[in-house]
């Protein structure tokens, strides 16, 4: 399963397990706009550790806050290179 | 530094310009409008002298309601809009409370307090007014420990210790994060009632992105909030549309990440992160962008604070400090009339850093969570033998829970493993709030004790 599904399914997941409404996602989608708050995408991303081995937002010296989809998906994309 | 006189709250109503307001998602006050008129719909009289709780549903009418009713109550007791409602009947009592402030008259019966006053964000002018006879008591209540809230007994002259007079004529406005009903935001709350300036407060439940669009619309200048909601103002697009000359951080440990993130984002602006809490009062400000304080801030005092490393935690004594718990024998101050704040800091170089909560505690995006009361319930699946649950570092909440799990007896396949994390998930679930459910489970083969018979929680 490519990264970016992975990714996907899991926000649908933890949206579900977290009572929150997910928007259609779209890469220039604000990820505030998602539907997931910030403890949302903090429980996505140790999902996402575990099941991709990687958490580009606290492993990195240089970190940016990911404003929209597009760029969390690719903050795992460019991890993975 | 400490402001000699304690005039009460309503003197400054007429500082600043006439286009100082307080703001929020649905209202606009002009301030200077209770110099000649109240937000009360009656019933200011009949609160004189009794002991007041502020009950208002909005952050405003409360801001409104502290204005009149400092110097002219005995005690105000502000109920934050998180507290458990079960605690409700203990708080009142404890305080003597014999009186309330409501915004929404359907809330009129739920006290049954012998005087209720309704107040609201439109001012009317007002005849006469009760005088400020008292030097009255402010009680603020402590944050997510288990259990009802400490309630912790301050003076206006004590919260207002750390802030020092203004030095220039700029328009100033305040913005926060932090409802005002807490101590880090009634921080900010008096800063712009002593600075003159207008305030904008959050309405409940309004987006991060409309809250910067209208802090971006009034032209915020001094902005404030903890770590966490920087992170999470940082990921919204409208971030760019504000452009404070003073950026504020407190009640959290700010990291360096944020602090950088923070620089970048705003490079014109002094960005400081302050260190205070709801017991020991404000202890210092750091403006030099970098995580921790320096070790200096140990000499002598400073700003009429001194402080001291006790066993790791950071012990501080100020005429800020508050002055004791209400109805409780616990004493907040040791002989030396310093308080443990149980913050513990780690001497790095020549700087001191904030590691964590003494025993431990997990905090969630301000949230706290005791990792024992989650540990309590994952240990009631059947096939739990023991669990740890941690801290670890997350950008977006400053901390979140993992948990670690020893099972009775291993499993067979993965899919049986999958199934049971599933499983204490949702055990976790049914019986916590949703910020204490872990974010993520392992499964591990053992977990060490140490000396003492209990879980090493230290790694």
């Amino acid at each position: 399963m490519s990264i970016k599904l992975t990714i996907m399914e899991q926000m649908a997941q933890v949206a579900r397990e977290q009572g929150r409404a997910l928007a259609p996602l779209r890469d220039d989608l604000a990820l505030l706009d998602s539907g997931l708050d910030s403890l949302s995408i903090a429980v996505l991303v140790a999902r996402l550790e575990d099941r991709l081995g990687t958490d580009p937002f606290t492993s990195g010296e240089d970190v940016h806050f990911p404003v929209t989809v597009g760029d969390f998906v690719k903050a795992y994309e460019n991890g993975a290179r | 530094m400490a402001r000699a006189e304690a005039k009460s709250l309503r003197h400054y109503v007429e500082l600043g310009s006439a286009d100082r307001f307080f703001f929020d998602r649905a209202a606009q006050v002009r301030v200077a409008d209770l110099a000649r008129g109240t937000s009360f719909r009656g019933g200011l009289g009949d609160l004189a002298g009794r002991a007041v709780l502020i009950a208002t549903s909005s952050q405003l009418t409360s801001a409104l309601a502290l204005i009149e009713l400092d110097g002219v109550v005995r005690r105000i007791t502000i109920l934050p809009p998180d507290v458990d409602r079960a605690h409700l009947n203990a708080l009142i009592a404890d305080a003597e409370i014999d009186a309330v402030v409501i915004d929404d008259e359907a809330q009129r019966a739920s006290y049954g307090l012998p005087v209720c006053a309704v107040c609201s964000p439109s001012i009317a002018p007002i005849e006469q007014r009760e005088p400020a006879a008292f030097r009255t008591e402010w009680v603020l209540l402590t944050s997510g420990t288990t259990g009802v809230p400490k309630m912790v007994v301050h003076s206006l002259a004590g919260l207002a210790a750390a802030i020092a007079p203004r030095t220039d004529n700029n328009v100033m406005v305040w913005g926060t994060f932090y409802d005002i009903r807490r101590y880090g935001g009634l921080q900010i709350f008096l800063r712009a009632v002593f600075g003159g300036a207008s305030l904008i407060l959050s309405s409940a439940g309004e987006p991060v992105a409309d809250h910067l669009a209208r802090l971006a619309r009034h032209g915020v200048t001094h902005l404030s909030g903890t770590p966490s909601h920087w992170r999470r103002a940082l990921m919204s697009p409208e971030i760019g549309r504000i452009a404070p000359r003073y950026v504020r951080l407190s009640g959290e440990i700010a990291d360096q990440t944020i602090l950088d993130n923070l620089r970048a984002t705003f490079p014109q602006a002094s960005i400081g992160h302050a260190y205070a809490s709801t017991e020991a009062g404000v202890g210092f400000a750091v403006d030099d962008s970098l995580a921790g304080f320096p070790s200096s801030y140990l000499n002598g005092v400073r700003n009429g604070v001194e402080m001291k490393v006790v066993d790791g935690s950071l012990c501080l004594r100020s005429s800020g400090a508050a002055s004791g718990y209400v109805a409780r024998r616990a004493t907040l101050r040791d002989d030396d009339g310093f308080v443990d704040s149980g913050d513990m800091v780690e001497r790095r170089g020549d700087r001191f850093y904030f590691v964590g909560r003494r025993g431990g505690i997990i905090n969630i995006g301000g949230l706290k969570v005791h990792p024992e009361e989650v540990e309590a319930v994952i240990n009631r699946h059947p096939q739990v033998r023991m669990s740890l649950v941690r801290p670890k570092r997350s950008p977006f909440t400053g901390a979140i829970a993992i948990a670690d799990v020893v099972l009775k007896s291993e499993c067979q396949r993965a899919e049986d493993e999958t199934g049971l994390k599933n499983e204490i998930l949702d055990l976790c679930r049914n019986a916590l709030p949703r910020h204490k459910v872990p974010a993520a489970i392992s499964i591990v083969p053992a977990l060490a004790v140490a000396a003492t018979g209990k879980l090493a929680r230290r790694a």
